[in-house]
């Protein structure tokens, strides 16, 4: 009987034939916490009577939700998680370092992998044809004490994707839009693949945007095949051995069906509180910005950081409006620096901070006031998400945000291309 | 086993950012502060008149966003008994096995704020003691039943030195 995606690379980790609605035991590939969570991993596991990990090559603490430290806990976090990792061995991804998903796709996740990590974004990898999914802290924990972590492998809903974005229109449109139309709780617990033609233009970057966002309508993990866009990529990271081609059988069971058609999305946001509400921008009507936020595990990689530049480039940031950027990693970083885009971006009035999570989870840099409204690049809109319950966040693509934090209100992209 | 306790309903979609609001992420390596702002911008009086088994009441996707499972920890500290739901999202659900909180599947439209309600875990059974109403959930998985009934991850490793989960 024909395989998903799921059932291949969970069978393959478990050791034997599985189908959805079993339960598996399987091996762990790679397993990850962070400032945020990472603290109640090394917590529970004392509290297990646990002191080593099984592979501290395929373990990692990234400091990046507080990065760097704007207070003594943090600092004090940073520090308990800095002893763990030389105590146990784990890899250490310190200040500066970047998003832990991101970090995870350049430098670890391979396809056919499990990897679990203690945030609810884990399911970036599926971009690379990971099994990725997120866990709490003591799940955790027990993945990196024992390798292994316990699974239902999940039913899977197929998506094909056919034609081409148009100009303006970027994957974050395209995600945004199936939440809104399947809901927060859509795909609860079900494994997303995407699959068909529309996918083959599609970068690993673009991919990322969509697999990271699978767990806003509930989803266990959002995958794609592993192919040349993943080999490409893999290259890109000096990984290329770490490829392996990766494909559902044709014959797979899914629970239900989707096709969409790309060229025929436009430019959307979701409205603040929730993930789903999602309308065409022309449908939203006239938004007074006052901060934009790009960056993020969605859309914090160079390709992002090209499309606002794009934008960007030789115009202002409107005067009662502010732009921050936040890269995902040090390469990013890096990478943006040497081509000139952070220059573009710092140019037109933006402030580039250092690669991490912090506005998005409304730790620093960038908590909203009270009635501000945000056009930000992230994942989450919920109340209180910024750091303050009484402000308002529209997510968008970085195109969009750039167009944005130009005329000062929400604005369409396309215009200013 | 019983639980016994007041209702605090709540709405559909409840985040863990409404369990524990993102502005006291610093809190969060400090479970018994952290629980103090349980619910502090949906039902701000929440955390100092809740009592030991009390239970919260919500409606679809009960938990959804963030893996911290600081969240049905921090219930728990504020001395709920069960959560009950619609529906949940799937890494709130797992969190709370993990942690040792009873979360049922039940359509909680009739449940008011306020009322008594009185929990079977071994059968499911829910009655609303003071409306009259009654209601069962399904059943946990095995696997889940098996967590639970060690009190928990940490007590089921502690106790098999490992993941024992057949049947």
């Amino acid at each position: 009987m024909g395989k998903t995606l799921a059932e291949k690379i969970l069978g393959s980790r478990a050791g034997r034939d599985v189908q959805a609605g079993e339960f598996v035991i399987p091996t762990v590939d790679f397993a990850y916490a962070h400032d945020g969570t990472g603290p109640l991993t090394v917590q529970q596991m004392k509290a297990m009577g646990l002191e080593k990990i099984k592979d501290p090559a395929r373990s990692a603490i990234f400091l990046d939700h507080a990065s760097p430290s704007p207070r003594l806990e943090h600092s004090n976090d940073h520090k308990l998680l800095r002893a763990f990792c030389k105590r146990t061995g784990a890899i250490l991804s310190d200040i500066g370092g970047g998003i832990l998903h991101n970090v995870v796709s350049e430098k670890y996740a391979k396809p056919g992998d499990v990897i679990v990590g203690a945030d609810s974004h884990s399911c970036t990898q599926g971009a690379l044809g990971a099994f990725a999914t997120g866990m709490g802290s003591t799940d955790v924990a027990v993945a990196m004490a024992f390798g292994y972590t316990w699974m239902r492998v999940p039913e899977s809903f197929q998506v094909v994707l056919k034609g081409n974005l148009a100009k303006g229109v970027y994957t974050k449109d395209f995600i945004l839009y199936f939440i809104g139309m399947i809901g927060a709780n859509g795909a609860t617990y079900k494994a997303l693949e995407f699959l068909g033609p529309g996918t083959k233009n599609l970068s690993v970057a673009a991919r990322a945007t969509i697999a990271n966002m699978a767990v806003e309508c509930g989803a266990k993990a959002g995958l794609f095949p592993a192919d040349e866009q993943t080999k490409l990529f893999l290259q890109e990271h000096e990984r290329e051995k770490d490829y392996q081609e990766l494909a559902p059988d044709p014959d797979a069971t899914y629970e239900r069906k989707f096709e969409f058609d790309l060229s025929r999305i436009e430019p959307v946001v979701a409205c603040p509180p929730f993930v789903d509400k999602v309308k065409p921008i022309r449908e939203v009507g006239e938004v007074k910005v006052h901060q934009v936020f790009i960056g993020t595990c969605t859309n914090g990689r160079l390709e992002d950081l090209h499309c606002a530049a794009q934008i960007l480039k030789g115009r202002r940031v409107h005067p009662e409006t502010r732009l921050i950027v936040a890269l995902s990693s040090r390469k990013v970083y890096l990478d943006a620096m040497r081509d000139g885009t952070l220059q573009t971006l710092i140019e037109a009035g933006g402030i580039v901070a250092g690669p991490g999570c912090g506005p998005c989870v409304g730790v620093h840099e960038g908590v909203l006031a009270d009635g501000e409204i945000c056009v930000g690049t992230q994942n989450r809109n919920f109340e209180g998400r910024m750091g303050n319950p009484r402000g308002f966040i529209y997510l968008a693509s970085p195109a969009t945000a750039a167009a944005t934090a130009i005329a000062g209100q929400l604005s369409d992209p396309r215009e200013f291309l | 086993m019983t639980i016994r306790g007041r209702a605090w309903k709540l709405g559909d979609g409840i985040t863990t950012d409404h369990i524990s609001p993102g502005r006291f992420f610093h809190l969060r390596s400090n479970l018994p502060e952290l629980a103090k702002h349980c619910f502090a911008d949906v039902k701000p009086e929440f955390a100092a008149s809740v009592k030991a088994g009390d239970i919260v009441v919500g409606g679809q996707n009960f938990g959804l966003g963030s893996s911290r499972e600081h969240a049905p920890i921090i219930l728990k500290l504020t001395g709920v008994g069960a959560v009950l739901a619609k529906s949940y999202a799937r890494i709130f659900f797992r969190n709370a096995i993990n942690s040792g909180l009873p979360t049922l599947i039940i359509d909680t439209d009739q449940i008011r704020e306020g009322d008594e309600l009185e929990l079977n875990l071994a059968t499911g059974q829910v009655k609303d003691l003071t409306t009259g109403v009654e209601m069962i959930a399904p059943p946990l998985p095995p696997v889940m039943r098996t967590i639970i009934g060690d009190g928990g991850l940490v007590e089921h490793i502690k106790k098999h030195g490992g993941l024992k989960l057949d049947g």
